[in-house]
């Protein structure tokens, strides 16, 4: 045989053992947490407090973290929305394309987006200091809605930038104000910010980096903005490192818990994505 | 121009820039019965066409009747189409490319050229475009490569524009230039048979004009199989013509025949510019 | 919307000179070669020595990419030379997956399987003794993580090499490796650099899985067995005590400056680089 067709061939062989490495690793990774934490997940765990102190055992489960995290990640949501949409329009509608500001402002939140959280965490925290605000659900949603800005802005302008000008010529030639066509847009990107909003979710509710700093921890559920407040990642982190085998069997209740959490929004975020892209004009 | 194919070149007495792969003589390339599906859908239908030797032959049709499927099918590139199903054979001397595995269809590939559409020099030097072909078919050694790139430079009138940027990147040469220099990439590697699709589509009139002219004089030595959607085109430079409409071969037979004596209705309409 | 845009975009200026106004009281004390080229750490001495924690980063990210980037090559070009696209269907939601899981679960992943496989199996195999919180454990862990995101990239690099090339190669006598190695690969080099230069700056940011598995001990490794510190662990290991001290703080936050700068200053270029290749 030609060298080139064993070249061929070899190199084949090499990809697939690639993607079967790649499924591997998926599995392994799912797997490993699904076995040593699923048979100690009850209903206790995830429907009561930690009793006796997260580090110390004595009963009880995560609830704190599962609320605190909910608390976070709702509010950094709805927030990082309400900032990234008109941003969106902005970049989209009100800027011509090939501005020299649109280009600008997208390089930055490439470049946001790749910032690492405990960086988010580090400067979140100079900031409270700065501000007298000490470590708190208020700290920590604001530092999670920032790191999850830049997700929102990318995914949905990358769906924006695809709307043809046609469209938006259409719209304005049917005599429709900059605000009518914006209601053209939401429509076409409607799916973009439902993805984008699962992506963002999946990424704030298992960041562990930045809240570190910023919302403390709590073996209790915060009742307002300025208490600190636990979340499932440094939940998981924090009881890992306790010596009673109890907490750390709470440890890998919890990262299963957040395992499937992660993977509900990532296989709904695609089914979406799928269902949506079927009946929107390419 | 210079003086094209002028036998041997370079000085090497026991290696001829043109000669250098073995050639079968005679080798035949035909169909029987081909049809081609892609998805299911049927793209040639039983077409049983000839190539003749040292012709042009120009496959003209009104577009999506099959004109590029079945040059494709030539050297097997609707391989790379996803869902594509061949049956039927395409007979090359004693093999049938349809079948043919990935060791023979390098093989043939390389007996098969082809012009690409648009010029598309590949990312390396002017020189390393032509060497290329012959590179990987184990062709090696800095004299015989640079004997190769200057004979074929020099066959498709391109060696005096850049003799004296070889080694420059094939990108920053013009549209026509481009063209040329793919047309010698393929002739590089000694094909017997030339496929071309639309090679001029995409350059200004006069490159057009000069690459046209490169295969009227290049069918002395390649059988040449060209798509074009020009009338004018195949009226100006075949020698023998397929008109294929809706995936079948209406009408096959010498270019004088079919453009002023056309046996079938269809060709008819369609050189009359009944459809388009 | 004009200035939510704005301060938005304000945020990097922001980050950058709030963490470098944090930064300056170390920087007033002490040299920047000083602290970068010194090895002790003692903060309640006043020694304030990162060259442990930059090495730990430098040995953790190299490997991480030492391991990805081969995988991630061959998996992109498979998908984008090679599969059927029923293929991609199944492969896609894995990568989405593993995109997906947070990093504390790959530092679980990483505890429960990684550092014992190291322990156990690894290090003796070399006639080592060691705990499995090694270097070796860490760049594992982050280059499974980082896959994911390279694979993405890769993938969208080799899609804008346009077919008729692929074709005009393999129409040479080309086999598909061959094209994909002497022009996809060549054509999209540029584009390759950038994207293991973005996945570099993620690999050195990383933190809680980083943290989990590392061993968090502030001396320069030396061989792949060793435990390692990098800066990501440094920063969340120390920020309860570090208020306690005034330079301490600063000594901190200018570990967080570094990693902003490096990360800054990466993700400009490649996504520079990455954007002029779409653009074409």
């Amino acid at each position: 045989m030609k060298r080139s067709i064993i070249e061929e061939y070899l190199a084949r062989l090499f990809m697939y053992a690639a993607v079967a490495m790649v499924i591997y690793f998926v599995a392994s990774v799912v797997l490993s947490v699904f076995m040593r934490g699923f048979p100690l997940l009850s209903w206790e765990m995830v429907s009561s407090l930690p009793g006796g102190g997260f580090y110390m055992g004595g009963g009880g489960g995560f609830l704190n973290a599962i609320v605190g995290s909910l608390y976070i990640v709702g509010g950094a949501t709805v927030l990082g929305l309400a900032i990234s949409i008109p941003v969106v329009f902005f970049l989209n509608v009100y800027l011509k394309p090939g501005s020299r500001f649109a280009f600008i402002a997208r390089l930055a939140y490439d470049v946001l987006f790749g910032i690492p959280s405990i960086v988010y965490g580090a400067f979140g925290f100079t900031l409270m200091i700065y501000f007298g605000v000490r470590a708190s659900l208020l700290g920590g949603t604001i530092v999670v809605t920032l790191l999850i800005i830049p997700i929102f802005i990318r995914s949905m302008d990358e769906v924006a930038k695809t709307i043809p000008t046609e469209l938006m010529e259409a719209a304005y030639s049917l005599g429709s104000t900059r605000w009518e066509t914006i209601a053209v847009i939401v429509r076409q990107i409607a799916p973009a910010i439902a993805t984008a909003t699962l992506l963002s979710i999946g990424r704030a509710i298992g960041d562990a980096a930045g809240v570190m700093f910023t919302a403390g921890f709590s073996d209790r559920i915060p009742t307002s903005l300025t208490q600190q407040t636990a979340t499932l990642p440094l939940s998981v982190y924090f009881q890992l490192q306790s010596p009673s085998l109890e907490v750390q069997d709470r440890a890998y209740a919890a990262a299963v818990v957040l395992t499937l959490i992660v993977l509900v929004l990532s296989i709904s975020g695609r089914i979406i994505m799928n269902h949506f892209s079927r009946n929107k004009i390419q | 121009m210079i003086k094209l194919f002028s036998g041997k070149s370079g000085g090497h007495d026991n290696f001829s820039v043109n000669n250098k792969f073995p050639h079968p003589a005679n080798m035949r390339l035909s169909t029987h019965s081909l049809s081609v599906y892609i998805g299911g859908n049927p793209i040639l239908k039983h077409v049983n066409v000839e190539i003749p030797h040292n012709k042009i032959t120009c496959i003209i049709g009104p577009s999506g009747c099959g004109k590029t499927t079945l040059l494709r099918t030539f050297n097997r590139l609707v391989d790379t189409i996803e869902g594509v199903k061949i049956t039927g054979v395409v007979q090359l001397g004693d093999r049938n490319i349809v079948t043919a595995g990935p060791s023979e269809l390098t093989e043939i590939r390389r007996t098969i050229g082809l012009v690409p559409q648009r010029p598309c020099p590949l990312p390396m030097s002017i020189y390393d475009n032509i060497a290329y072909g012959c590179r990987i078919h184990g062709i090696s050694g800095r004299k015989k490569l640079d004997a190769i790139v200057e004979y074929y430079l020099r066959a498709v009138g391109l060696w005096d524009e850049v003799k004296d940027r070889l080694h420059s990147p094939a990108g920053k040469l013009s549209g026509g230039q481009q063209q040329r220099l793919c047309l010698a990439r393929s002739l590089a590697i000694e094909p017997s048979y030339l496929l071309a699709d639309e090679s001029t589509s995409a350059l200004d009139p006069l490159s057009s004009r000069t690459v046209e002219e490169l295969f009227v004089e290049l069918k002395k030595d390649y059988s040449i199989v060209m798509v074009t959607h020009t009338l004018r085109q195949a009226k100006r430079i075949a020698d023998h013509v397929i008109f294929m409409y809706l995936g079948e071969a209406i009408e096959e037979g010498d270019a004088d025949q079919v453009f002023n004596n056309p046996r079938h209705e269809l060709t008819q309409r369609y050189l009359d510019g009944g459809f388009s | 919307m004009f200035i939510l845009t704005i301060s938005s975009l304000l945020l990097v200026v922001a980050m950058g000179i709030g963490l470098y106004m944090k930064a300056s009281p170390i920087l007033h004390e002490h040299s920047l070669w000083d602290l970068l080229s010194a090895s002790e750490w003692k903060p309640m001495k006043n020694q304030f020595g990162f060259f442990p924690f930059l090495m730990g980063t430098l040995w953790v990210s190299g490997l991480a990419l030492i391991i990805s980037i081969p995988i991630s090559m061959l998996m992109a070009i498979y998908l984008t030379e090679y599969s059927h696209s029923v293929v991609r269907r199944f492969v896609y939601p894995f990568l989405d997956i593993l995109a997906g899981l947070p990093s504390v679960i790959y530092g679980v992943w990483g505890m429960l399987l990684i550092v014992p496989w190291v322990s156990n199996v690894a290090a003796p195999w070399v006639g080592r003794n060691t705990t499995g919180y090694t270097v070796l454990a860490c760049g594992i862990v982050l280059g499974v993580m980082v896959i994911p995101l390279l694979v993405s990239l890769f993938i969208e690099i080799f899609s804008n090499v346009s077919h008729e090339l692929r074709e005009a190669t393999f129409a040479l006598g080309a086999t598909r490796w061959q094209a994909t190695k002497h022009v996809v690969l060549r054509k999209t080099l540029p584009g390759i650099l950038a994207a293991i230069v973005l996945a570099a700056s993620r690999v050195m940011g990383e933190t809680i899985a980083v943290i989990m598995v590392c061993g968090n001990l502030a001396i320069a490794p030396n061989s792949l067995l060793d435990a390692c510190y990098p800066i990501p662990a440094l920063i969340a290991n120390n920020y309860g005590e570090m208020l306690s001290m005034p330079l301490y703080e600063s000594a901190l936050m200018f570990a967080a400056f570094i990693l902003f700068f490096v990360v800054l200053v990466f993700n400009l270029f490649s996504r520079l680089v990455l954007k002029k290749i779409e653009a074409q």
